[in-house]
C-alpha cells in the first residue's frame, strides 16, 4: 500500500513531457487548469494546501538538456531553467563570474531542496504570504484573502491588490544582472529582461503567458564584474528570504562603470534599486558613500505584517542587507558596516 | 571478582538504536490493518462559538464513508485530571478554540474522508473571543468560555509571613516578566489506530506518553470494561509532554471502529498537532523578595498568571508547579504563591518539557540576576548563599534528599571561567548564568490511589533469557535501555538477553507513564526490585548446588559463582535450570510507590518528588547591536543526574533539553492572529535547526541519590530550565538591557537598545499585571525547621 501522507495532494493528472513544444501544447489547451511542474519543491505543498485548482501537472524533467548549463564568464552564460539550484551554486563558471548567483542559489531553503528545486523554479516562486500559505481549513476558518478564494487582502485591508511576498532567492539576482529569460510557447520563442518577467502583484505576478515554459536564463558577460546577495531569515537553514539584497558592480580601471542591484521579499516583485545606484558610477566606493547609497536605497521596500518577524524590523534591515552587499561586492568586510537597523532615539 | 557495576554507568546503544536508525521502527502511523479505515475530524473554524445545528446527511451519502460520528455519539465528558472534566471528544453545545473537534468520520480513503468532513454542514454563532489573559478577565466580554467565568483555577498559599519578611528587609525587589507560549514540536504526528475484534475486545495503538491514562479514558467515555480495552502506546517519535493527554482523535478512532467494525486510522496533520498543543502555558508573573544585605533570602511573594487555552488539561497542576519549586531551588524561609489560571479560546496548553517550571525559573533567574547587581554581589556568590541543604525540608514541605546544585554551579563557573570572562568579553558577547530543580517524578498520580506507581515483572527462561514486562513507554528517552540495564546489572547478564515487553495494557503491569521525569526513577526501582527477586530465587538454588550460603554468591558476565572464589559456580542458564527443577516458573515483580510526603495542605501534592535534580548553566550570546539578533555560540551546563545510569543517554537529555530552551529563549512562540493560530506548520513556526545548535559543553554530577534506582535521578527535562534565563542574563550581560519578555526577538532587542540610548530604563518587557481577586490565602503552618530559625 502507498505511504500514508496526512495532508493529500488533489487527485491529479501526471504527464511528462518529452519537449518544451509538448509541455507548452498542454498547458495551453488545458483551460488553465494545467501547471508546469520542474523540481515541485514549492508547488506539491501548495497544492497539498490547495492553494491552486489543478488538473493536471505537467513534468518538465524528462525533457532532454533540461539542465544544462552552458558558456562562461568571458562569453556570458546559459544556465537551463532546469538546472537545480544545487548546480548553480557548485558551478565553477557561476561561482566565478556570477557569484550572487551562486550564493542565492546555495541559500535557498536546505540541501535536500536545492538537490529538487531547479532555477526556473525558484524564479516563479508563487509570491508568499502567511495568510495565503496555510491549509484549505486555515484558510477557510480566517475568511480566504484575495490570493484564493476570497475578496480581501487580509494584510492590508483596505488593499485593492494582492501584496503577496516576492520570495525568490535568484530573482533579484538575475535583475541586478540585467540577465534574459527565454520563455517558449506555443506562438514560439520569445526573451525578455528578468526584470520584465515580473508584476507587482501578488496574484498577476509574472508576465509569462501559460502556454510558455521557461527554457533558460541568460546571464550577460561578466569580464569584469563582482557580485553579491545578502540574504536575512530567522534559521540558517529552510526559511525563505525575509530580505534578499542582490548588487552587482561592473568595473573599469579600477572605478565603478555601472551598478545595479534589486530587493526580494519587500514587495510582490523583486525591486530593483539600481537608480539607488547611479552616483557610483566614476568612483571606487569607500564606505562611507556605500552606507548613504544603501540607508536611501531601501526606500522602495514595503514589507507587511505577512512574514515572518515585525515588518518595521525588517524594513530597518534592509538597508543594513543593502550594505552588506554592497560591501561585499566592493570588497570590503561586509558585517563590518556603518548602517543599522536600530530604531532612532 | 569486584562488586563494580557492570553495565550501570556505561554509555552503551541503547536497544531500540537500530530499530530508529535503520527505519524498521514501527511507529503508530506504520501500522497498516486489512480493511482499515481512515478517520479525519472536522474541526471548528471559530474560536468561540455555540453549535446551533449538524447536518451530516451529506456527508454519510458519499460512497465510501462507513460512518459519520458527532458529539452526540461521544456525550461522556473528560480530561486528564479527575478535577477537570471539560472535554468532550466532540463538541456538543460550543466550541472553544479553532481546531476544537466538531465531527468525524471513517472512510476507505483518505480522498473520501477529507470530502466527507467538507460535506459535513454546521451552522454555528459565533461567541465573542477571548484571546488573551487580559481579554479573558476584562468585564462585559459576553458569554464566558466555560462556566460564569473564564478563572479555570485561582490558589493561595502563604508558608510564614511574607509581608513582614520582606518590608522589614535590607534589600527589596519586584520584578514583573512574561514568557509567550510555545508548543513542543515532535517530529512524529499524534496517530491512533483501534481495531474492534470478534472476541468483543477494542484494542488502540496510539502514539502516546500516556496509555494507561488513555486506557481508563477510553473505559470511561466509551462506556465498556477496561477488562475489554486493549492499549498499546507505540514507539514515540518524540514527546515532551505533547503526547500526555487524552486526546480525541483516541477516542474518535476507537468509537468508529467499534460501530464499523473495521480497523480505523487517524494520523493528525501537522497543523493539527498544533491545535492538540498541551504545550507551554503563556504565563505572566510577578517576584518580589527580600534580601539581607549579604544577598540572603528573607521572604519571596510570587504570582503568576497562566493563560490555558480553552480547556483544563493539567491546567491545575500546572498552576501550582508555577510556585511549586521555587523553594527547592533557593532556601527560601518564607514564602507566598498566588496563581491564577484562565481559559482562552486557544488550543488548550498543558505540560511541555519543564511543566509550569521554566516560566517562573526564568523570572526567579532574572531578578536574582538583577538583585546581585544591585547588592554588589556577583551571580554566582548570590546562589550560593541561598542554596537548599540535602537531606532538608522546604518551607512548603517538600523533601529534599541528594543536591548537588553547589557542585553543579563551581563546575560551570569554574569551566567557563565565568566571573573572569563575564567582564572581559569583547563587543556585543555576554555570558549569563543560571539554576534550576526539577522533579524525578511526581509524588502524587493523576487519580488518588493507594497503588504502586510502576511495575515491573520478570521471568527468566530456561536458555539464560530474561523477560521483562513493565508499561513505561519509550518516547525517545530511553526508558527501554534503563529498565534492561537495571535487570541486566543486578541479574549479571548482558543487555541483549533482556527481551523487553512495554507499554501493552494486556501484557505489561502499571507504569503511569512518561511524564514528569518519573521513569528512569520509578521504573527503574521496579525492575531493580524485581531482578533481585529474580536473584535470591537462583541464589538460593545456586547456593545449594554450590553448596555454600546464597549471601556469598555473586552474578555478573552471564555466571553465579562464589564472590571469594569466581571459579566455583555455574552459568546463569544453569542457575535457572536448577531454579526451575526445584520450584517451577522463575519470575517475580517488583513496584515502586514514591514516598508520602505531601505536606498538610490542599495543592500540596504538586511539588513533591522523591528526589530532585539540580543543573546549573552559563550561556556564552552573541548580540549584534546594529541588528538585535541574537546568538548562542556556547553553553556550559552541568546537572546533578544523582548517578548515571547510562551517560550517553544523559548526555543527550541534556543536549536536547539546551536545544530546546534555545529555542524558546529565542525564537519559538505560539502566537495567534483573528482568533487563528499564526502560523501552525513546522516552516513558519520557527524552531532552531542544526545550525543554530551551540556547542554544549556538558558536566554530569554524581550525588547517588539513596532512593534512586542505583543512585539515579532525573535528566530529561531539568536541565531546560536555567538556559533559557541564562541567555536572557547574558544578553544583559552583552548590551546592558534587559529582555523581561520570551522569546528574545532581535525588534525587541532594539527597542531596549532605544530605550537605553533615550537614557530610560534599557528594559522591554511587561509592566504590570491584571488586577486580579485571589482567594484569601490559605495560611500554612511551616515544617518545624522553619519555625525555629
Amino acid at each position: 500500500m502507498d505511504p500514508i501522507l496526512v495532508l493529500r495532494l488533489p487527485r491529479l493528472r501526471y504527464v511528462q513531457a518529452r519537449t518544451v513544444e509538448e509541455a507548452a501544447a498542454i498547458v495551453g489547451s488545458d483551460g488553465g487548469r494545467a501547471m508546469l511542474i520542474a523540481g515541485g519543491t514549492d508547488l506539491l505543498p501548495n497544492l497539498k494546501r490547495r492553494q491552486f485548482d489543478v488538473a493536471t501537472l505537467v513534468s518538465l524533467r524528462g525533457i532532454p538538456g533540461w539542465d544544462a548549463i552552458t558558456g562562461d564568464p568571458q562569453a556570458g552564460m546559459s544556465l537551463s531553467a532546469g538546472a537545480t539550484l544545487d548546480q548553480v551554486a557548485r558551478h565553477p563558471a557561476v561561482l566565478s563570474g556570477y557569484r550572487a548567483l551562486a550564493q542565492a542559489a546555495g541559500l535557498v531553503s536546505t540541501p535536500q531542496i536545492r538537490y529538487m528545486g531547479t532555477l526556473g523554479g525558484n524564479l516563479m516562486v508563487d509570491p508568499r504570504c502567511n495568510y495565503y500559505n496555510q491549509t484549505f481549513a486555515w484558510r477557510k476558518a480566517v475568511g480566504f484573502c484575495l490570493k484564493k478564494d476570497g475578496d480581501i487582502c487580509l494584510v492590508a485591508r483596505s488593499s485593492p491588490r494582492c501584496w503577496a511576498v516576492s520570495s525568490s532567492d535568484t530573482a533579484p539576482v538575475a535583475v541586478a544582472f540585467a540577465a534574459s529569460v527565454v520563455l517558449q510557447g506555443m506562438a514560439g520563442t520569445r526573451r525578455v529582461r528578468a526584470a520584465e518577467l515580473y508584476r507587482d502583484d501578488g496574484i498577476d505576478y509574472t508576465t509569462r503567458k501559460r502556454d510558455e515554459v521557461i527554457t533558460s536564463v541568460e546571464f550577460p558577460a561578466a569580464r569584469t564584474t563582482t557580485s553579491a546577495y545578502w540574504k536575512l531569515r530567522r534559521r540558517g537553514s529552510f526559511d525563505f528570504p525575509i530580505v534578499g539584497a542582490a548588487v552587482v558592480i561592473w568595473w573599469e580601471d579600477g572605478v565603478v562603470r555601472d551598478a545595479r542591484g534589486a530587493l526580494s521579499a519587500v514587495g510582490s516583485h523583486p525591486v530593483d534599486i539600481s537608480s539607488y545606484l547611479s552616483s557610483l558610477r566614476g568612483v571606487h566606493p569607500d564606505e562611507r558613500l556605500i552606507a548613504e547609497l544603501a540607508a536611501a536605497a531601501d526606500k522602495p521596500a514595503r514589507p507587511l505584517d505577512n512574514t515572518d518577524l515585525s515588518h518595521y524590523w525588517r524594513k530597518r534591515m534592509t538597508r543594513v542587507f543593502i550594505e552588506r552587499a554592497l560591501r561585499d561586492a566592493a570588497g570590503l568586510d561586509p558585517q563590518a558596516g556603518l548602517l543599522t537597523a536600530q530604531l532612532k532615539s | 571478582m569486584s562488586d563494580e557495576l557492570s553495565i550501570v554507568g556505561q554509555s552503551l546503544v541503547k536497544p531500540d538504536a537500530m530499530g530508529k536508525v535503520s527505519g524498521q521502527t514501527k511507529f503508530a502511523d506504520d501500522l497498516m490493518l486489512p480493511r482499515m479505515l481512515f478517520g479525519r475530524l472536522l474541526r471548528s473554524p471559530y474560536p468561540h462559538a455555540r453549535i446551533r445545528r449538524i447536518d451530516t446527511s451529506k456527508a454519510t451519502a458519499i460512497p465510501g464513508v462507513l460512518a459519520v460520528l458527532t458529539g452526540e455519539d461521544l456525550p461522556v465528558k473528560f480530561g486528564i485530571l479527575p478535577v477537570s472534566q471539560d472535554e468532550e471528544a466532540l463538541a456538543r453545545e460550543k466550541v472553544r478554540y479553532v481546531g476544537d473537534p466538531v465531527a468525524a468520520v471513517a472512510a476507505t480513503d483518505e480522498w473520501i474522508a477529507d470530502e466527507a468532513i467538507d460535506r459535513i454542514e454546521v451552522e454555528f454563532e459565533e461567541l465573542p473571543r477571548y484571546m488573551s489573559l487580559e481579554e479573558a478577565l476584562a468585564d462585559g466580554g459576553g458569554e464566558p468560555i466555560h462556566g460564569r467565568t473564564n478563572v479555570h483555577k485561582a490558589v493561595a498559599l502563604e508558608f510564614g509571613d511574607t509581608e513582614e519578611a520582606i518590608s522589614g528587609a535590607a534589600h527589596q525587589r519586584e520584578d514583573i516578566v512574561f514568557f509567550e507560549g510555545n508548543t513542543h514540536l515532535p517530529m512524529e504526528q499524534h496517530a491512533a489506530v483501534a481495531q474492534y475484534g470478534q472476541d468483543g475486545r477494542l484494542t488502540l495503538w496510539s502514539s502516546t506518553q500516556t496509555p494507561h491514562y488513555v486506557h481508563r479514558a477510553l473505559g470511561k467515555v466509551l462506556e465498556m470494561p477496561m477488562s475489554r480495552i486493549r492499549v498499546i502506546a507505540t514507539p514515540n517519535g518524540g514527546g515532551f509532554g505533547g503526547k500526555s493527554d487524552i486526546f480525541a482523535h483516541e477516542l474518535v478512532a476507537a468509537k468508529l471502529a467499534l460501530v464499523t467494525g473495521r480497523p480505523v486510522k487517524i494520523t493528525l496533520t501537522r497543523e493539527e498537532v498544533f491545535y492538540a498543543h498541551r504545550g507551554r502555558h503563556p504565563v505572566l508573573m510577578k517576584v518580589r523578595t527580600g534580601f539581607t544585605k549579604e544577598g540572603v533570602i528573607t521572604g519571596m511573594q510570587f504570582q503568576s498568571f497562566l493563560d490555558g487555552g480553552g480547556y483544563g488539561s493539567y491546567g491545575v497542576a500546572s498552576t501550582y508547579y508555577t510556585g511549586a519549586l521555587q523553594t527547592t531551588t533557593y532556601a527560601i524561609p518564607r514564602y507566598r504563591f498566588e496563581g491564577a489560571r484562565l481559559f482562552t479560546n486557544k488550543p488548550p496548553c498543558g505540560p511541555k518539557r519543564g511543566h509550569g517550571t521554566p516560566q517562573p525559573r526564568f523570572a526567579l533567574e532574572v531578578h536574582l540576576d538583577k538583585v546581585a547587581e544591585e547588592l554588589g554581589i556577583d551571580p554566582v556568590n548570590l546562589r550560593l548563599r541561598n542554596l537548599p541543604e540535602p537531606d532538608s525540608r522546604t518551607v512548603n514541605w517538600l523533601r529534599i534528599t541528594s543536591c548537588g546544585l553547589r557542585a553543579c554551579i563551581e563546575k560551570v563557573a569554574a569551566e567557563s571561567r565565568f566571573l573572569e570572562q563575564r567582564r572581559a568579553m569583547p563587543a556585543g558577547r555576554g555570558l549569563g548564568f543560571a539554576v534550576s530543580s526539577y522533579l524525578s517524578g511526581a509524588g502524587t498520580a493523576i487519580y488518588w490511589n493507594e497503588m504502586p506507581h510502576s511495575e515491573v515483572q520478570l521471568k527468566v527462561d530456561r536458555g539464560g533469557g530474561v523477560a521483562l514486562l513493565c508499561g513505561a513507554i519509550d518516547i525517545g528517552q530511553g526508558s527501554d535501555h534503563i529498565l534492561a540495564a537495571i535487570a541486566a546489572e543486578v541479574l549479571g547478564v548482558s543487555l541483549d538477553d533482556i527481551q523487553l515487553t512495554t507499554a501493552d495494557t494486556d501484557l505489561t503491569p502499571i507504569d503511569l507513564g512518561s511524564y514528569s521525569s518519573r521513569v528512569t526513577f520509578m521504573a527503574g526501582n521496579a525492575a531493580r526490585a524485581a531482578a533481585e527477586k529474580v536473584r535470591a530465587i537462583l541464589f538460593e538454588a545456586a547456593a545449594e548446588a554450590l553448596q555454600c550460603d546464597p549471601d556469598d554468591l555473586q552474578a555478573r558476565d552471564r555466571r553465579v559463582f562464589r564472590r571469594a572464589r569466581p571459579e566455583d559456580g555455574m552459568t546463569f542458564a544453569q542457575a535457572v535450570v536448577a531454579a526451575e527443577a526445584k520450584r517451577g516458573v522463575v519470575a517475580a515483580s517488583g513496584s515502586y510507590t514514591p514516598p508520602r510526603i505531601a505536606g498538610p495542605y490542599k495543592g500540596s501534592g504538586v511539588g513533591p518528588s522523591p528526589a530532585y535534580s539540580y543543573s546549573a548553566a552559563v550561556v556564552e550570546v552573541d548580540c549584534d547591536a546594529r541588528t538585535g539578533e541574537v546568538r548562542v555560540p556556547q553553553v556550559w551546563i552541568a546537572h546533578d543526574i544523582g548517578r548515571a545510569i547510562n551517560p550517553m543517554l544523559v548526555v543527550g537529555q541534556v543536549e536536547g533539553s539546551v536545544y530546546m530552551a534555545l529555542g524558546e529563549a529565542l525564537m519559538e512562540e505560539q502566537t495567534f492572529r483573528l482568533g487563528l493560530h499564526k502560523f501552525p506548520s513546522m516552516l513558519e513556526y520557527k524552531s532552531p535547526t542544526a545550525l543554530e545548535a551551540p556547542v554544549i559543553h556538558t558536566y554530569l554530577v554524581e550525588t547517588i541519590d539513596p532512593e534512586g534506582p542505583f543512585g539515579a535521578k532525573e535528566a530529561g527535562q531539568g536541565p531546560l530550565l536555567p538556559v533559557i534565563p541564562a541567555v536572557a542574563n547574558a544578553v544583559y550581560n552583552a548590551i546592558g538591557v534587559r529582555i523581561d519578555e520570551i522569546p528574545i526577538t532581535p525588534d525587541r532587542v532594539l527597542k531596549a537598545l532605544a530605550e537605553k540610548a533615550k537614557g530610560r530604563l534599557p528594559r522591554v518587557g511587561p509592566r504590570r499585571v491584571p488586577a486580579f481577586a485571589f482567594p484569601a490565602l490559605i495560611q500554612v503552618e511551616r515544617p518545624p525547621e522553619w519555625t525555629q530559625s
